[in-house]
């Protein structure tokens, strides 16, 4: 699909001051140029290095000038060589000059496409400079339809703690920041937006947000013998349709009825039937009115989000929506639309449409729409008022005082560092690390899942230097107090069915002398485990447990599946805690029926230890 | 010892339908008592448009809207009807003033069915005649239809263990000393008795309450008799009696309000810091109901038949077991991936809320949205505690206007949510918005678009609005306000007309039934001469004043282009119908051949018989088929 393509070039700034960041630099392009490979398998990328100590691009020889610039890839179809060269980039020698760079960047995608492929050119500079410098030079040239991404590794005073801020807020956002998947948008509706049956603007709608999924692996078959070079390998999914009566009679399409529940009935209804009497309402986005912002809570957004947009090349359009979202700004109104975006859709959509001002000159003003929910879909359940709790719930002034300073400090927006964790900055760690897994499975197909790369543990986890006053989180633990409820009984069975044993020793060891019968041992150990897990998840200081010796299979096999499962994170400290323990797989000499030999389980903790170093 | 070894250390399970869906486990057993005596059939009538309504006319409408909502939401739950102070009676026990309202082909306690809603919704116009109301409590009488009737509920409510469902007992009426005629000795014994009858079936797991009707003139006074009745302390009894409504539209709000109980999705661990870790209970307020999933019957017999999934080797034929391997192409060559590593990939974090930290409101945009929110609200039940650090953090955010960004580990799908601090809200009708916070799950970068920036030109420069385009807009703005509106105060058309073609069809009935679009915008209002002015003032504004004559002549232009268009499209059915000449389709169909066929080829059959192109093979075929007849 041309019509998708995209034409990307990278202006990598490799002189002495990048150095510490390179190896950075170099993971980030090589994300990039692998997801290409997967979602963008037709575009064109080019590199160009600057504050390298040769010079070797076209301007320099034509015109002279642009040195310490060297065009490392000329435009290309995306391929594999390229990842090889971008994780291994050479070490430059000269403050590079990233003004030129951007000349000989936008030499290359002219020269190659003329203006032929307006607004699908990009040019991505990673480099350290001040921000507002790039912030002008990325408006022209948008003008001139080419899309400026720029990373900008942060200018720090002391150059001492730069390698901590550039991975403590770039390297996450610049992950983010990076589009590497271009999806071409497509509309979901186009038409009119009905003020009244006189008044309508055109406008396009697009989806805002779309949830991008875990990517499709397909079900692979290893039937195939080994010599069929052409083997495909997938598995096709057949679905028949049994009779209850006769279950070894496939019942064929055509003898097949749809039914619907109705309560506990199930009614039949031929399709004809359905689609004679199916709710079947017009195309059409209408206008019910303006209500003040404040009636539409936050939290009543149900699904992704649309995003209004005038008809392209339609200055009416643009004008009416932009008066409208300005309007709606200025008196704090927002629009409630109710919206059928196809011909034949079986159901209706209401919603909210707030304005979107544009923060640039050539983008037009447009509006966001987001779903807001039926009747049906509200259950109004009743809370209890926190004023009709016992004083004993609420909080005293001092530790209002503590919540207080608490919110105060964990300040995500901190003065002079820029939004952290901002949604449209912050990759989605899970495809992220599927990639990189990917890579290197690609290339060693038995390497084991690697654990949270740090730059990524940023979404997961809080941010160290946000607390590093320390009294202010003393101030907060001191203040309050937490205790376990002690006469919660393990097995009592809660409304919801979440209440974790509090006893689970001591019902554990009531399992294990039981001597009716061994299956009270397999059972107990099974519990044990679903208990033990439970303590990983919900806390980082486990405790160590009891071992028995009396099913050591049972028993080892657990030990190694906890391992596996968690030596990734950083319950390390566990691991540690239970080789400090001498807590090791149950060996032969402990057991005969044991599957571990003495050097397995002599060597089993060490192993951990080390291999989580 | 009294352990059950499958269930000592319950594996609290998440999965993507947990967020959408509750656990059948978690049904509810209900009976609903109304009060039929003639007390609640005297007119309600303090306003001109309400009169005529009676107390009993109310508790009927919410029971039958309750039993509505059961069959759109798919519960599980199941329900008994059953009136007391009535002339007949109807119960296994043959108690006295007791009548169980049922219909056929159901159990006295079970999930609601066409049949019942349609009797019930009827029911009313007879039920002086065929039921009738009679209060017989009174001095001399020994009858004690309270009594009576907490018992045959009770009854009802023997079914079903406790474990698997909570039961209830809702009590409508509008008498609040329904033992007052009586006095002395046998008052007192009566109240004892009833009171007793109630603690004994509280004791069996049974919880009661009490929906109270009350009239302008005259509050429900719970202190008289219901208080011994629900065991109430003396704190509720003060927040009891002010619920009690002032206004008829109040207190049906109420009813509704009352009638369900909340149900948990699940307890979730919230760690503010290393080391403080509070106890939180999530709720989904907010889910979209969607109409049920279709079930394949056989057209014969209409029973349900059961889907079978089975996976065939591309390459050999060869029938699998489901694989355990997936894999994934990339550079031209399949990486695989084993199940549980996939699983792994995904597990990135202990499955517990875990705070990051907090920002200003405003950061929150309103693109920052994906799936519906949940709710949370502090528990103190497992965590002593927990309660008192989520008020005083959600008074700290409320204070100085920020919301919570906090990681979300669940395995199904990890992800970084907003919690903004709710604070109560309430009105005559009682609380409208809880007090907790609401999770609002965020998007990724990769989740995000930019539509917008696709279209950069200089053109938007020129389409920025002059102040008096905005003062017109502003004006519009103003004059279509609607004031009043709440969020989903519009059922869902697409539902309702659902569900009412079920029931018809249920019912076999003939006429299918009207359902009333209450989304489609108010025609009249809109006409009013303000709006009107308002409208054509705006318009001309933004588009001049010769818009409709210019647009006129523009359609006029695409339509001479459309002329051209039209001659293309024909040509390509023309094309399409010699292609389709070359196959013996009635042929192809009667021997199950139609699906060796390409979809470019089913669509030769299509385009020439002017069918729709839309849908997958599958849809393609079927279409094919029902063209030719078969």
């Amino acid at each position: 699909m041309a019509r998708n393509k995209e034409s990307l070039t990278l202006l990598l700034d490799i002189g002495p001051s990048m150095h510490n960041a390179l190896p950075d630099v170099e993971k980030i392009c090589s994300i990039l140029v692998q997801k290409k490979l997967i979602y963008g398998w037709n575009d064109d990328v080019g590199v160009v290095l600057f504050g390298t100590e040769e010079t070797d691009n076209d301007l320099a020889k034509q015109v002279g000038g642009y040195d310490h610039i060297v065009v490392l890839n000329g435009i290309s179809t995306v391929n594999r060589n390229l990842l090889g060269t971008l994780k291994k980039l050479p070490r430059g020698t000269v403050a590079g000059d990233f003004l030129d760079a951007i000349v000989v960047g936008m030499d290359l995608l002219i020269k190659k496409f003329g203006t032929t492929n307006k607004g699908k050119m990009r040019l991505c500079l990673i480099t350290m400079l001040k921000e507002d410098q790039v912030g002008i030079i990325s408006e022209q040239m948008k003008s001139h339809g080419i899309k400026l991404d720029c990373i900008i590794t942060r200018m720090s005073s002391g150059m001492a703690d730069q390698k901590i801020l550039v991975e403590n807020d770039s390297l996450l956002s610049l992950l983010g920041a990076l589009r590497t998947r271009n999806i071409s948008p497509v509309t979901v509706f186009r038409g009119d937006l009905e003020l009244s049956s006189k008044m309508k603007i055109k406008i396009w709608v697009y989806k805002k947000t779309s949830e991008e999924r875990f990517p499709t692996l397909k079900k692979y078959s290893d039937k195939a013998p080994a010599s069929d070079r052409f083997a495909t390998h997938e598995v096709k999914v057949d679905f028949e349709y049994k009779s209850l009566e006769d279950p070894s009679r496939n019942v064929p399409p055509e003898q097949r009825i749809r039914g619907y529940r109705y309560g506990p009935q199930i009614i039949p209804v031929s399709s004809d039937q359905w689609e004679a009497v199916k709710f079947k309402p017009e195309k059409s986005v209408k206008l019910l009115g303006f209500t003040d912002a404040s009636n539409i809570m936050r939290h009543y957004f149900l699904k992704e989000v649309y995003a209004f947009i005038p008809e392209p090349g339609n200055k009416k359009a643009g004008v009416a929506v932009s008066s409208i979202a300005r309007a709606m700004r200025e008196t704090n109104k927002v629009a409630l639309l109710r919206c059928v975006w196809r011909q034949g859709q079986g159901s209706v959509t209401v919603g909210v449409l707030t304005p979107n001002i544009s923060s640039m000159d050539t983008m037009p003003d447009s509006f966001y729409f987001n779903v807001l929910p039926f009747a049906e879909d509200v259950r109004e359940f009743q809370f209890p008022s926190f004023s009709s709790f016992p004083s004993s719930w609420q909080p005293t002034e001092q530790q209002q005082d503590a919540a207080d300073n608490l919110v105060k400090m964990l300040d995500l927006v901190p003065y002079g560092r820029g939004e952290i964790l901002m949604p449209d900055m912050t990759p989605n760690p899970v495809l992220e690390r599927f990639f990189r897994f990917l890579e290197l499975k690609s290339t060693k197909p038995d390497s084991e899942v690697p654990p949270l790369d740090t730059s990524l543990r940023a979404v997961t986890e809080p941010d160290p230097d946000l607390s590093e006053n320390k009294s202010v989180l003393a101030d907060f633990r001191g203040c309050f107090e937490l205790k376990h409820n002690p006469k919660l009984r393990p097995t009592r069975r809660g409304e919801g069915g979440e209440n974790r044993g509090y006893f689970p020793i001591e019902d554990f060891e009531a399992m294990i002398a039981r001597r009716d019968g061994s299956e009270w041992v397999v059972r107990g150990i099974r519990s044990m485990k679903i208990y033990i897990s439970d303590l990983l998840e919900n806390s980082y200081e486990g405790t160590p447990t009891p071992r028995p010796s009396t099913e050591p299979e049972e028993f080892n096999q657990f030990l190694r599946e906890i391992f596996q499962r968690w030596k990734a994170t950083d319950l390390r400290g566990f691991f540690e805690m239970v080789a400090s323990k001498n807590i090791s797989l149950i060996s032969k000499t402990e057991a005969a029926d044991s599957d571990a030999t003495d050097s397995e389980a002599r060597s089993f903790p060490a192993k951990i230890y080390f291999s989580s170093q | 010892m009294d352990i059950d070894p499958e269930d000592l250390f319950r594996d609290d399970s998440d999965s993507d339908s947990e967020l959408f869906q509750e656990r059948e486990a978690n049904k509810e057993l209900v009976v609903y008592l109304i009060d039929a005596s003639p007390r609640m059939f005297v007119p309600f009538s303090q306003h001109e448009d309400e009169k005529g309504e009676t107390h009993f006319h109310i508790a009927v409408n919410c029971v039958l809207q309750s039993l509505k909502t059961q069959i759109i939401s798919r519960s599980y739950d199941e329900v008994a009807i059953c009136f007391f102070n009535t002339k007949e009676k109807k119960n296994l026990q043959d108690l006295t003033g007791v009548y169980v309202f049922n219909v056929v082909d159901r159990e006295s306690l079970d999930r609601a069915t066409a049949g019942l809603i349609k009797e019930f919704s009827i029911m009313e116009e007879s039920f002086l005649n065929k039921i009738g109301s009679c209060y017989s409590i009174f001095p001399g009488s020994k009858e004690n239809t309270i009594y009576n009737s907490l018992w045959v509920a009770q009854a009802l409510l023997r079914k079903g263990s406790l474990k698997t469902a909570s039961k209830r007992i809702l009590m409508f009426t509008n008498e609040d000393d329904p033992f007052g005629s009586i006095s002395g000795v046998l008052h007192r014994d009566m109240i004892k008795t009833t009171t007793q009858r109630a603690k004994d079936a509280q004791d069996l797991g049974i919880s009661i309450e009490l929906l109270p009707l009350s009239r302008p003139d005259g509050k429900f006074d719970v202190s008289k008799f219901y208080v011994g009745l629900l065991g109430l302390e003396s704190k509720e009894i003060s927040h009891f009696v002010s619920s009690a409504g002032e206004r008829l539209e109040d207190m049906k709000d109420q009813l509704k309000k009352r009638m369900f109980n909340k149900r948990k999705v699940k307890t979730l661990a919230f760690l503010i810091s290393d080391g403080i870790s509070i106890e939180v209970n999530s709720y989904a307020l907010i889910r979209p109901t969607v109409p049920g999933a279709v079930t394949w019957l056989d057209s014969v017999s209409n029973l349900p038949l059961k889907p079978e999934r089975s996976f065939i080797c591309d390459d050999t034929g060869a029938l699998l077991q489901e694989p355990a391997k997936r894999f994934f192409t990339y550079k031209g060559e399949k990486v695989l991936f084993s199940v549980d590593e996939l699983s792994e990939i995904k597990r990135l974090a202990p499955n517990c809320l875990r705070l990051l930290g907090f920002k200003p409101l405003d950061y929150l945009k309103d693109y920052h949205n994906l799936r519906p929110s949940t709710f949370i609200f502090p528990s103190d039940e497992e965590i002593f505690g927990s309660t008192r650090i989520f008020i005083a953090l959600h008074r700290s955010m409320l204070r100085l206007r920020r919301f919570a960004v906090a990681f979300c580990g669940s395995s199904a799908r990890p992800q970084l949510v907003a919690l903004i601090a709710q604070e109560e809200i309430s009105n005559s009708s009682g609380q409208v918005e809880p007090p907790g916070m609401h999770m609002i799950y965020l998007p990724y970068s990769d989740d995000i678009r930019y539509p917008e920036e696709h279209y950069l030109n200089d053109d938007a420069i020129a389409s920025r609005p002059t102040d008096d385009q905005i003062r017109k807009a502003s004006a519009l703005l103003k004059r279509i306000d609607l004031k009043n509106f709440s969020v989903c105060q519009f059922s869902n058309p697409a539902l309702q007309r659902h569900y009412s073609i079920l029931q018809a069809i249920a019912l076999d009935e003939d006429e299918m039934p009207e359902v009333k679009d209450e989304t489609l915008p108010d025609e009249e209002g809109m006409a009013r001469p303000g709006i009107v002015r308002a409208l054509e003032d705006f318009k001309a504004a933004v588009y001049g004043e010769n818009h409709d004559q210019e647009e006129a002549a523009s359609i006029a232009s695409k339509e001479a282009s459309a002329g051209l268009a039209s001659k293309k499209r024909k040509a390509i059915a023309d094309a399409a119908t010699q292609e389709s000449a070359n196959y013996n389709w009635v042929d192809l169909a009667d021997n199950g051949k139609l699906k060796d066929l390409t979809v470019v080829e089913l669509k030769y059959y299509l385009t020439a018989h002017n069918l729709p192109l839309a849908g997958k093979k599958e849809a393609l075929i079927s279409r094919i088929l029902s063209h030719l007849g078969k």
